[in-house]
């Protein structure tokens, strides 16, 4: 949750009626779209809701120092039909206003003393985040370390078995750490195998519990359908081309961005949970002499162990291919407000207001 | 705000107190049904015991996949061997007559058996593939007797937990536990392929563990030892694997 800055909410009195305050919040794009209030402090104000802020009406009192809190509920259904819900899934925006000295007929907030606070939610779920940063451990610690296993054996082979003594499907033109393989270098690098699978085995059990954690709560919190599972009116195969015309031309992405995913993005994120991960990790388990014992059929389906180890290496890659686009695209749109969003949550706000003003 | 945060506080406090006490049953309950591998310190001792946990509790009766004959490898690959001892050189110019296994330790009637004696015992062939922690892999058909056979014969006490396994090669040596043990597919192997049992492959006697990977198929076995903890074995770590920063426990 992130303070709104003085600037964000914009406070104006207006003369209506015996007293009023006419409370303007901008800096949130929904203002427009028409919203309740739930004022905990309703006995002091009256609330009317106009189409671009929120008018306190009938202050009693207005000659003490008063609080007055707000609390906006954006509806969803109400957003702007240009864009997809969850562009602008801001649910819940409290605004703290302190207002201290007030006139009988017209209320002037003074600049000292108002003091707008207003918090935003999150740009990403804490869980969402912490997962986030757990996986991206795990899968760096993951590729330094399968790197240093392929090292030991830089050969690849399709179907059950392969050896130094066998064809391969193909091989990697780089040392090895064992001197039995034909890697044509006359040196050998150091062995590096026993703490490699010890900690591939780890980060593979760390991200695969936190893969569950973060799949439950996906499915529990509507997490997947909603800021993941691209709108219908994304999908139109205009707004397809569109999307990725402008990913072609190198487009920088809309502020509205910063709020949420364009659907190519979202449907890379979803092939990268759910097609690349789980057969990462099948792929991985095929290899398991003693998990294949007991589900024979995860092996054999693949083609045998030598293929499952094979796809394991392909689906890295793939992997590793995503991690490069990823990191590109995070510094194109603006490296900084990015890592912010996934670290802290906060999206900066100048972003929000520009948004709102030229909409 | 307070409020909030007071209910998060405590949610967030009985949540930890929970998962801390659930922690410990958990490991007491590991600990009880032998779920815990003997190399559980260290910084990569949570994989490890998830690995072994799971795999053990997925995998005690599962058998390792059999091929057909066809998918033997032809020829199988002999991965490289330390330099042969005096001792083992003196052992094959007489055939292997001389070669003993040595079974001690928790067991009734502790034994000394020739390789003869041991094809005396009712034999048993797999077609298993055994694979390297490096990657590569063959097939090949092993002949032996299996393990199980050989721990009834000199009478494993009831504490028992682990059969310590030693090569002749210096410092090299194996554990398993006794689901591995006493699984019809562990075999202490004297044949492959319908022959002897090259030395490359660990001729006269290799310990045949086919759930497991290369390393844990130890090579020129001499001496079993069955007991109920590893504690006194080198460092106390269960073999001589993790002493040498690879794991104990080898189903993948």
């Amino acid at each position: 949750m992130r303070l709104l800055e003085p600037h964000d909410v914009n406070c104006t009195s207006v003369a209506q009626g015996k007293t009023g305050i006419c409370v303007r919040v901008t800096g949130i794009n929904a203002f427009d779209a028409g919203v309740t209030q739930n004022p905990p402090l309703t006995d002091e104000v009256d609330f009317i809701d106009s189409s671009r802020g929120f008018r306190f009406n009938k202050l009693r009192g207005c000659n003490v120092t008063r609080r007055i809190r707000l609390t906006v509920r954006l509806p969803q259904s109400s957003f702007s039909s240009t864009h997809s819900q969850a562009d602008y899934c801001i649910s819940d925006v409290r605004a703290t206003w302190y207002h201290s000295r007030v006139g009988d007929s017209t209320c002037i907030p003074s600049a000292a003393s108002a003091v707008p606070i207003a918090t935003v939610p999150s740009r990403h779920s804490a869980l969402v985040r912490v997962t986030h940063w757990i996986t991206t451990l795990c899968f760096l610690a993951l590729l330094l370390s399968g790197a240093e296993i392929v090292i030991s054996h830089p050969r690849f082979y399709w179907g059950e078995t392969g050896n130094d003594l066998t064809p391969t499907l193909f091989k990697l033109h780089i040392p090895a750490s064992r001197n039995l393989v034909p890697t044509g270098y006359g040196y050998v690098l150091p062995d590096q195998n026993g703490w490699s699978r010890s900690l591939h085995f780890q980060a593979a059990w760390v991200v695969i519990l936190t893969g569950l954690l973060y799949a439950i709560f996906g499915l529990l919190t509507g997490h997947f359908r909603k800021n993941l599972l691209p709108g219908g009116a994304d999908l139109s195969r205009r707004a397809f081309s569109r999307s990725i015309a402008g990913h072609l031309r190198f487009e920088r992405p809309s502020e509205a961005e910063a709020w949420s995913y364009n659907v190519l993005q979202r449907l890379s994120y979803l092939f990268v949970i759910f097609i690349l991960f789980p057969f990462v990790i099948w792929t991985g388990l095929a290899m398991s002499p003693a998990f294949v014992s007991a589900f024979p059929a995860t092996v054999n389906l693949l083609g045998g162990q030598q293929s499952a180890r094979t796809l394991h290496f392909f689906v890295s890659l793939a992997l590793v291919l995503f991690l490069l686009v990823h990191v590109g695209m995070v510094w194109f749109a603006g490296f900084w407000n990015r890592m912010r969003a996934m670290i802290t949550g906060h999206v900066a706000t100048p972003r929000a207001a520009t948004y709102m003003e030229r909409t | 705000m307070t409020d909030l945060s007071r209910r998060k506080l405590i949610t967030t406090g009985l949540a930890a107190t929970a998962g801390v006490a659930g922690l410990g049953v958990a490991a007491r309950l590991a600990q009880k049904y032998g779920l815990i591998p003997p190399d559980h310190g260290g910084i990569y001792g949570l994989g490890e015991t998830l690995t072994y946990a799971s795999q053990r509790l997925l995998t005690r009766r599962s058998l390792a996949r059999e091929f057909p004959r066809s998918q033997i490898s032809k020829p199988p690959f002999a991965n490289e061997i330390e330099p042969l001892t005096d001792e083992f050189k003196r052992l094959q110019a007489g055939g292997f007559a001389g070669w003993r296994l040595s079974v001690n330790g928790m067991v009734v009637r502790p034994a000394s058996l020739s390789i003869d004696q041991l094809k005396s015992y009712p034999s048993h062939t797999q077609i298993t593939m055994l694979q390297c922690e490096e990657g590569w892999s063959y097939v090949a058909e092993w002949i032996g007797v299996p393990l199980s056979h050989v721990l009834d014969v000199v009478g494993v006490l009831p504490q028992a937990r682990y059969v310590v396994y030693f090569s002749i090669e210096p410092d090299t040596w194996e554990s398993i536990d006794m689901a591995d043990a006493l699984h019809p597919q562990t075999l202490l192997t004297y044949g492959m392929n319908g022959g002897e049992l090259p030395v490359g492959h660990g001729g006269p006697l290799r310990l045949r563990l086919p759930r497991q990977v290369g390393y844990k198929n130890v090579k020129f076995i001499t001496h079993l030892t069955v007991t109920d903890s590893l504690k006194g074995f080198g460092k106390g770590l269960g073999s001589a694997a993790p002493e040498g920063g690879y794991a104990w426990y080898a189903g993948i």
